[in-house]
């Protein structure tokens, strides 16, 4: 069965189960799109149905209940909304302002390994970032700690909407972080070898606190290499349940890092890799996963020496499943300029769209309800005016949850303050 | 930036500068004024590469001078253009490149970059660009920091970069002479000068100075120490400058020649109007500022640089023809950046100052045409519709003017130098590539051909370059 008549036997399925009277409320049809499911083959002409923040059904011909809000897609693009792989948004409000960043302990903890660290407890709904991003068609992000520390802690999956913390958790945690090569040298002793040194240690005395938690609160195990809250955070990491995220850019640390996943049964997701096409054939064999900054092609550092534009598109020829991540934060919203760059650079369109939607929410556990446009699955729907990797291209609706949010930002009010300038009238108007 | 993160005598140029309307195209020759005492150290050896007469045909044709000629034609020869048009007289034996379904424009020029001074791979031994011992360093040149070996500059090139602006860090208040350069291969940073362009003084605004010098307990440790910073430097400028004028009217008296002081030489440049002030500001009100220290001084900013609250001080801007020196979308790294907004460089361009895209980052520059299609596009949502003719001017024609080169550069009118930038589709477009770059008429670049694209040193035998 073709993924199209997939969907259109659900969309019957389900809409036969929403005949109810009340069915309309809640209720959104965005109509006539070109619909980019991201599971199948694009449909013209398509519907999306929206029911109380689910999808309800995507097809060509889809029953629209009456009383539905319907928006006019005619010659749209539609697409699940875009999910940044790697941001610090909701963590860091001015970069360069302390007491709004909440991302990191690492110039605090003079040990370096902060497993127990979880960046949930500081999300900021009330962001500025937040609209900023979403206007732009990003709807998902990992916020992600950050640090030079050897374990930087735990990131979190979040949709960019809603008022508390809890409403925008979609998965809590998503994952450890951890880095290898020059990023970590101190916190390693200044090598590499130290590096893994320790993080060896913390991976076998996690084991050993695994087996004998109940000794160890009774002080009778020897000294272990780290707190007891970092060694509990590290037990769904030793067990395959939580992946681990290693940062990592040369070759040879990449294949560090597939050989210490391998020893300890990690579920590892590499970070980075600007390498990662010199060794992309034995990251295939290991099906783990890749999250790449496409624009990247300098040898920025000795770790860095073989980056280049087409490392997305040679992984991915590879085998490998890439998601494709601007590394940034308030500007998290290029993501899909990176997309579109690596199309440029040898990534089919298809994939490279795949690669901020679909592909990042398999990698993160979140395919279930993110990352395409299929009933069940969270309403994150954007309408586009045109091609979403293109760099004119506007988001015209986007809907989070089943909610439109309005495109408006602080830098929308800003622009619009500004649109004329008239000081009297501007600042004494709420536009 | 981001990551390391610019007296009577003078009282007919002070009003001068208050005049509305655009000034001449290019600062005046060092001869308007007097006073070279010394020859011009490090003087350019830049020779253009070897070319030969080209055609190139059948190409949307962007002249950045007005026209978009579909299916045009350009011929360049000597290293210059000759002719553009829908078609042009082709001297026989002219080498032909069939350009159909290709777009054809300037080289893009950078008014804002740190190549070789900030050179990858980013060591400590090669960071060269702030000389952070002092708020004022004007007697640094960044030249002597530039490293040809930069591999930035093979990619920025690969960009369609043919020009480039590279200057000091904005740790200080004053933070020396910039080097405008050729996007060209060299063994020598002389060799790379762009031949007779005018010099620029980097100054800074706002955060940075005021956080290295405050953070050592010395001045500027706040706004207003900056603003001191300045004007106690002007005045000394002013002094020196005079003493060299009064001597030169003398007829240089072999016995009471002042004594040189490579600062005041270089400001005093700036005041005889032959240096062109690169000014990094963020904040609306810290531009206004520095407008009435120019003022009061008697000098001119070329350029705001960063400027992410352009939009507040457009008509400001305009007015003194001050060009703004802009990222697309840059914002929220610092407080001085948390104002920025998409429509910055289109608000700017219409309120009839001068737009440019600038890059200060070694992956920006390379894509600046990307940038500029995102700025035309935050300008469309608001209604500000800008031609592709304009939007490429912001890229090349506006940026020459800011480097003052636009006598020379920026535009493909006959006459001008042979920069030119063959893209693979339309140069909005996130899935064009440059895939010829030529300067002077040679061809630096292609993007099929490994011949033609540029390895430096650091590269030779060390990058890995293919798949094994």
């Amino acid at each position: 069965m073709s993924p199209m008549k997939t969907h259109a036997v659900l969309a019957a399925a389900s809409l036969a189960l929403a005949a109810a009277p009340l069915a309309a409320q809640g209720v959104v049809a965005i109509e006539g799109g070109t619909v980019y499911t991201m599971t199948g083959a694009p449909i013209e002409g398509g519907t999306v149905l929206i029911r109380d923040g689910r999808i309800a059904a995507v097809g060509r011909d889809v029953a629209v209940p009456a009383g539905a809000r319907r928006v006019d897609a005619r010659g749209k693009r539609v697409t699940p909304g875009l999910f940044e792989s790697h941001t610090r948004i909701g963590l860091s409000e001015v970069g360069a302002v302390p007491g709004t960043n909440d991302y990191t302990l690492a110039d605090q903890d003079e040990d370096r390994i902060m497993a127990a660290f979880d960046v949930a407890d500081g999300l900021n709904p009330a962001s500025i970032v937040i609209p900023v991003t979403r206007i732009a068609g990003v709807t998902t992000a990992v916020a992600a700690p950050g640090g030079s520390g050897l374990v930087n802690g735990k990131g979190v999956v979040i949709d960019l909407a809603g008022d508390d913390a809890s409403d925008m958790l979609v998965r809590d945690p998503v994952a450890m972080y951890a880095t290898l090569g020059e990023g970590v040298e101190t916190a390693g002793g200044g090598a590499r070898g130290g590096t893994t040194m320790r993080l060896r240690e913390l991976l076998e005395d996690t084991r050993a606190y695994a087996r004998q938690r109940s000794d160890f609160e009774r002080g009778g195990t020897r000294e272990f290499a780290a707190s007891r809250l970092d060694l509990q955070a590290m037990i769904p990491v030793i067990q395959g349940r939580l992946p681990l995220v290693l940062e990592a850019h040369r070759a040879s640390d990449l294949r560090t890092a597939l050989r210490l996943a391998d020893e300890y049964g990690l579920k590892l997701i590499l970070m980075g890799a600007s390498e990662g096409w010199m060794v992309a054939d034995e990251i295939a064999r290991a099906r783990v996963p890749v999250v790449v900054k496409v624009l990247q092609n300098l040898p920025s550092s000795f770790e860095r020496l073989g980056s280049r534009y087409d490392n997305a598109a040679l992984l991915r020829r590879a085998g490998v499943q890439v998601a494709i991540t601007t590394g940034e934060t308030h500007n998290a919203r290029n993501v899909r300029q990176e997309a579109g760059n690596a199309v440029a650079y040898g990534l089919p369109w298809d994939e490279a769209l795949r690669a901020v939607t679909l592909y990042p929410a398999q990698i993160w556990g979140v395919a279930d309800t993110h990352g395409s446009l299929a009933p069940g699955k969270v309403a994150d729907v954007v309408v586009w005016d045109g091609d979403p990797l293109e760099l004119m291209t506007s988001v015209e609706h986007v809907f989070i949850g089943g909610r439109e949010v309005p495109l408006t930002s602080r830098q929308t009010e800003l622009r619009d303050r500004y649109r004329r300038l008239d000081e009297n009238v501007r600042v004494y108007t709420t536009p | 930036m981001k990551r390391a993160l610019s007296a009577l005598v003078l009282a007919a140029a002070a009003a001068g500068c208050a005049q509305g309307g655009r000034p001449a195209s290019s600062p005046a020759p060092a001869s308007a004024s007097q006073v070279p005492a010394v020859p011009a150290p490090f003087p350019s050896t830049y020779v253009p590469f070897p070319s030969r007469p080209t055609l190139i045909r059948g190409a949307t044709v962007m002249t950045a001078a007005g026209q978009v000629i579909p299916n045009g034609q350009l011929l360049m020869a000597d290293g210059k253009i000759v002719a553009v048009g829908a078609t042009v007289d082709a001297p026989a034996g002219v080498a032909v490149i069939d350009a159909a379904g290709k777009f054809v424009t300037p080289g893009i020029i950078d008014t804002h970059s740190h190549l070789g001074a900030y050179a990858s791979p980013g060591v400590d031994a090669n960071s060269d660009g702030n000389e952070i011992t002092d708020p004022v360093t004007a007697d640094v040149w960044v030249e002597h920091s530039v490293w040809p070996q930069d591999p930035g500059f093979t990619r920025a090139l690969a960009g369609g970069i043919t020009s480039l602006q590279i200057l000091p860090g904005s740790a200080n208040l004053i933070g020396g002479r910039s080097v405008v350069l050729k996007n060209v291969p060299s063994r020598t940073v002389q060799g790379m000068k762009f031949p007779g362009a005018p010099y620029g003084l980097k100054m800074a605004c706002g955060e940075n100075p005021k956080r290295v010098y405050g953070a050592r307990n010395r001045a500027p440790s706040t706004r207003m120490g900056n603003v001191a910073g300045y004007r106690a430097q002007w005045i000394l400028a002013q002094r020196y400058r005079k003493q060299w004028d009064d001597w030169d009217r003398q007829g240089r008296p072999a016995a009471s020649q002042p004594n040189r002081d490579l600062e005041m030489e270089t400001l005093a440049e700036v005041l005889r109007g032959n240096i062109l002030v690169q000014n990094h500001c963020y904040r609306a009100d810290e531009m206004a500022q520095m407008i009435d220290v120019a003022r009061e001084f008697g000098y001119r900013i070329r350029s705001f640089h960063h400027g992410v609250e352009a939009y507040k001080v457009r008509d400001l801007m305009a007015r003194d023809s001050i060009s703004g020196s802009l990222w697309a979308d840059w914002w929220g790294f610092k407080m001085e950046a948390l104002d920025g907004i998409e429509a910055n460089l289109a608000l700017v361009h219409e309120a009839g100052a001068r737009a440019v895209v600038h890059s200060d980052d070694e992956y920006g520059i390379q894509r600046l045409n990307q940038e500029a299609a995102k700025a035309v596009a935050a300008g469309r949502r608001i209604g500000i519709q800008i031609s592709e003719n304009d939007a490429l001017r912001w890229l090349t024609a506006n940026a020459a003017w800011t480097l003052g080169i636009d006598d020379r550069v920026g535009t493909l009118e006959p006459g001008k130098q042979a920069d030119v930038v063959i893209w693979s589709g339309n140069p909005f477009s996130v899935y064009s590539r440059a895939d010829k770059v030529f300067i002077d008429g040679a061809l630096m670049y292609d993007r099929n051909d490994p011949s033609r694209q540029p390895v430096t040193d650091f590269e030779a035998g060390i990058l890995p370059r293919s798949n094994p």
